[in-house]
């Protein structure tokens, strides 16, 4: 099968989407962006290839087809932590003195992680946003400080392992193929002897698929840094704008708030950018301030939105600026304001810095749609859908479950298009691009 | 980046002459008995003061002049441990600073305090303030040229006649006060013969953008070019042989069919013509250029080459009228005009030169010139039926420059610009506005 790779790499995610060449989406692969980007991408893209093959292996199974694309991933998870636990062994029998005692313990919390593993790993954690190191970091953190309580271990030493740990674990590639962990994902899944030998082939006819990439397009706030030919990297303002035209093709106006920067875009019907606009240097009211305020107020991200939507009295803010992000929270609170309502004021004040950029860009038209990380935010989307109602008057306001890979889209199907040659800079040496 | 071999052209060199020529005999003018006169690049009288051999310095052009050599920072700080707050006019913060470090100049030699303030007001109310900040500093005299703002684009003789009355009663007898000489008109219309032949030169290299590939880059280059006429040079001998060398080396890139002297080396494959408005950022300027010649990006025109002086748009002193021509000259500055005729300019310029778009740099710390640039955007985006691109930064402020996002922003605009080219775009729609609230 001939696919076509977008990569989107983020300040935050990095996500790659998989077109065929009909430009239907076959995978989709997102983690979380860390300090090695060249391992961020590379395990979007075996993600995206993993699910591509997962896709294909699922086809023919059914009704069993949900319960073994859960243990799927669920196995996958299970392999990183197994991966986790040699580094922690490792890490801990490095700590001066307290090796003997360290690994004991940090056996008996990986195990408890194993054995959670169905729980924790679950669709509606991935739904949630979270990422590996999310979830066991959280989980890690509470079973730490029950060993420590009952082995009289210090806790930060127990945490310390494990941040030392995490963060070699997680740029490590892991070194499994799809068939041994999709054979491990139908062992896990179904009972039934039959029904298994049979998904069990179809992973291995799955696992055997030629998929051969034939284009691919990087794009993202770090796209420079993208082992591509120039050739192959757009902008982001074009990927969001065409990503979101083929999720939405009535779209004319895309706002992306991102972890770095807002962008408000206009395009046209076939989803090429006609006007845009965005944050100058300064990041306040992006993404990356409503990381600090979760950080501030030690709530997950995903808790922000939520929390805020249950204000009664927004507080008025001043600023959205990152530096003073926590100077205003902590003002507020000492006056009495509520948290939430602290909380529904903050979103409010982003999404009012969006509304200038949108104003600044040419206005919103009568279908705009909210991608990037914020809009899965449901109080930014309220903030957003009120303001715009109050402003420009109805307007159909979209946000796409998959919004999150609206730029890695729009770079699969530039892919896909092809990058002529007459255009674009040294296109002859575009190894990638299917010209 | 900042570490490439920069390639420079001939006549950069002798404007690099020129210049070090002009701070070391500024340094010296204390005692060789020259009065100084401090005054903006816009609507400046530099013939006058040549004509009553006094010395002029130009606050603005100090202050971008440190900016390239990386030391308007030092100076922007001492200003605002001073009390000026972050946003006021980089330009005032960093030459109030280096006058508080001993008013030591880009080259290292010390500018000498001013006998006279000549502020010739062009548009920028900023330059009063400054000048304001000044004469409390100097303890010296002002002498104030009020220009009226032409507020539908035409100039009037009542306008003119205004300025002229001005220059009689005002300036001349404040420049003959601190020279003590009397002003020789034959004198003032031989210097401004000169500024003429020199700026028909100049004239015609801007006008040479508009071939393909063009042979000038007429914003990362014109500043450059610019520089003698704008400043001290302009009716001098040695302005004439800078722009006669500069025609030269113009003509001999058009005959060879090349493009433009890049820091890089020549560019060799145009793929964008821009109209550009605003001024550049001067203190990652090399690079804030690099972002555009790495695309293939080259500036057919742009309007801060035009802020002191309208020669690319005919204007020419003129020997035979010159106190009246000096007031067309200031009047005719691209600083004094409205915004329909700047939106009006840039959009000519657009279809003069056949451009495939126009970017505006709006600078952060300029209130007076950044206010309205979105409008103009859009009205020219109208005019022309092409999108625009607009970046933000600073004059001489580095902190407001961030070079990964105009990167960011010049190249999703030259995508853009490529994929209206293959793909025959939309024209941009007009904007959405705001409803007006009860």
């Amino acid at each position: 099968m001939k696919l076509y790779l977008g990569v989107d790499l983020g300040s935050t995610t990095s996500k790659a989407v998989l077109v065929d060449d009909q430009g239907r989406v076959v995978g989709r692969g997102i983690t979380n962006t860390r300090s090695n980007y060249d391992v961020a991408v590379e395990i979007a893209r075996r993600d995206a290839m993993t699910d591509a093959r997962l896709a294909l292996a699922l086809r023919d199974l059914g009704a069993d087809a949900a319960a073994v694309a859960e243990s799927f991933w669920v196995c996958t998870d299970l392999y990183r932590l197994e991966a986790l636990r040699q580094i922690c062994r490792d890490t801990a029998r490095a700590v001066p003195g307290e090796g003997p005692r360290l690994v004991p313990a940090i056996d008996l919390i990986l195990s408890r992680l194993v054995e959670e593993a169905g729980q924790l790993f679950n669709a509606q954690a991935r739904s949630r946003g979270s990422f590996f190191r999310d979830i066991v970091g959280a989980r890690f953190h509470a079973l730490a400080e029950e060993s420590s309580q009952r082995g009289g271990l210090e806790f930060e030493r127990v945490l310390g392992v494990y941040d030392r740990a995490i963060l070699e674990a997680e740029n490590q590639l892991l070194d499994v193929g799809f068939a041994e962990v999709f054979a491990a994902a139908v062992e896990r899944a179904l009972r039934d002897d039959v029904r298994r030998d049979q998904a069990l082939a179809a992973g291995r006819d799955a696992a055997a698929a030629e998929l051969d990439v034939v284009g691919f397009v990087g794009t993202g706030y770090g796209r420079a840094r993208l082992p591509f030919p120039r050739d192959c990297i757009r902008s982001e303002i074009l990927c969001h704008g065409l990503g979101a035209h083929a999720m939405l093709p009535r779209t004319r106006t895309v706002l992306d708030i991102g972890g770095q920067d807002t962008k408000a875009i206009q395009i046209d019907e076939v989803g090429l950018v006609t006007s845009f606009q965005m944050n100058d240097r300064c990041a306040a009211g992006c993404g990356r301030y409503l990381g600090y305020i979760a950080d501030e107020l030690s709530l997950g991200l995903h808790e922000l939105g939520p929390l805020a939507l249950t204000a009664r009295r927004p507080a008025r803010i001043t600023s959205t600026c990152t530096v003073f992000a926590g100077t205003e929270i902590r003002d507020l609170l000492s006056v009495g304001e509520k948290r939430e309502d602290v909380l529904a004021g903050l979103h409010r004040a982003i999404v009012t810095r969006a509304m200038s950029l949108l104003a600044r860009s040419g206005g919103v038209s009568e279908e705009l749609t909210f991608t990037g990380g914020v809009a899965r935010n449901p109080a930014a989307v309220a903030a957003l859908r009120d303001m715009v109602l109050a402003h420009y008057g109805a307007r159909t306001i979209n946000v796409h479950h998959d919004s999150i890979y609206t730029g890695a889209l729009g770079a699969a199907l530039f892919a896909h298009r092809g990058v002529p040659a007459v255009d674009l800079p040294d296109a002859k040496e575009c190894k990638g691009c299917s010209a | 980046m900042s570490d490439s071999v920069v390639e420079k052209e001939a006549s950069m060199e002798a404007q690099k002459e020129l210049l070090a020529g002009y701070f070391a005999r500024l340094a010296r003018a204390r005692d060789e008995k020259r009065p100084v006169v401090y005054s903006f690049v816009p609507g400046n009288l530099v013939e006058l003061m040549s004509a009553l051999d006094v010395a002029p310095v130009y606050p603005e052009v100090n202050a971008l002049q440190s900016a390239m050599r990386q030391r308007s920072g030092g100076f922007i700080r001492e200003a605002e441990r001073a009390g000026h707050s972050e946003d006021v006019c980089s330009y005032v913060k960093c030459d109030l600073g280096m006058l508080m470090k001993g008013n030591v100049g880009p080259t290292g030699d010390t500018i000498p305090p001013p006998d006279l303030l000549l502020l010739s007001f062009t548009g920028c109310f900023t330059f009063m303030k400054w000048f304001e900040l000044l004469r409390d500093q100097y303890q010296c005299e002002v002498a104030m040229l009020h220009v009226p703002y032409v507020g539908d684009g035409n100039v009037t003789d009542a306008m003119r006649a205004y300025v002229v009355e001005q220059l009689q009663r005002e300036v001349i007898p404040k420049l003959e006060k601190v020279s003590g000489k009397r002003l020789d008109l034959d004198r003032l219309s031989e210097l401004l013969a000169r500024s003429r032949r020199a700026e028909e030169d100049l004239a015609w290299v801007f006008h040479s953008a508009r071939n393909r590939p063009s042979p000038i880059d007429a914003y990362f280059g014109g500043v450059y070019y610019i520089g003698p006429i704008f400043t001290s040079f302009r009716g001098s001998e040695e302005a004439c042989r800078y722009y006669a060398t500069l025609r030269g080396e113009v003509e001999a890139r058009l005959t060879a069919g090349v493009g433009p002297t890049t820091p890089g080396g020549p560019l060799l494959d145009e793929r964008f013509r821009l109209v550009v408005e605003g001024p550049p950022n001067w203190t990652s300027f090399r690079d804030f250029w690099k972002i555009f010649y790495d695309e293939g990006a080259v500036a057919v025109a742009s309007t801060y080459t035009q802020v002191g002086g309208s020669y690319e748009r005919g204007f020419r002193h003129d020997p035979s009228r010159p106190l009246e021509s000096l007031a067309d000259y200031c009047l005719s500055c691209y600083t004094n005009l409205p915004l329909p005729q700047r939106s009006r300019i840039l959009a000519d310029m657009v279809s003069e030169y056949e451009a495939d778009g126009f970017v505006i740099h709006s600078v952060k710390s300029c209130n007076s010139f950044s206010a309205g640039q979105l409008h103009m955007l859009r009205e020219v985006e109208r005019l022309t039926g092409i999108p625009g691109g607009f970046i933000e930064s600073d004059l001489v402020d580095a902190r407001y420059y961030g070079q990964a996002n105009i990167k960011n922003r010049i190249e999703s605009y030259l995508q853009m610009l490529a994929a209206r080219k293959r793909d025959g775009g939309s024209a941009p729609r007009p904007p959405v506005h705001l409803q007006v609230l009860p």
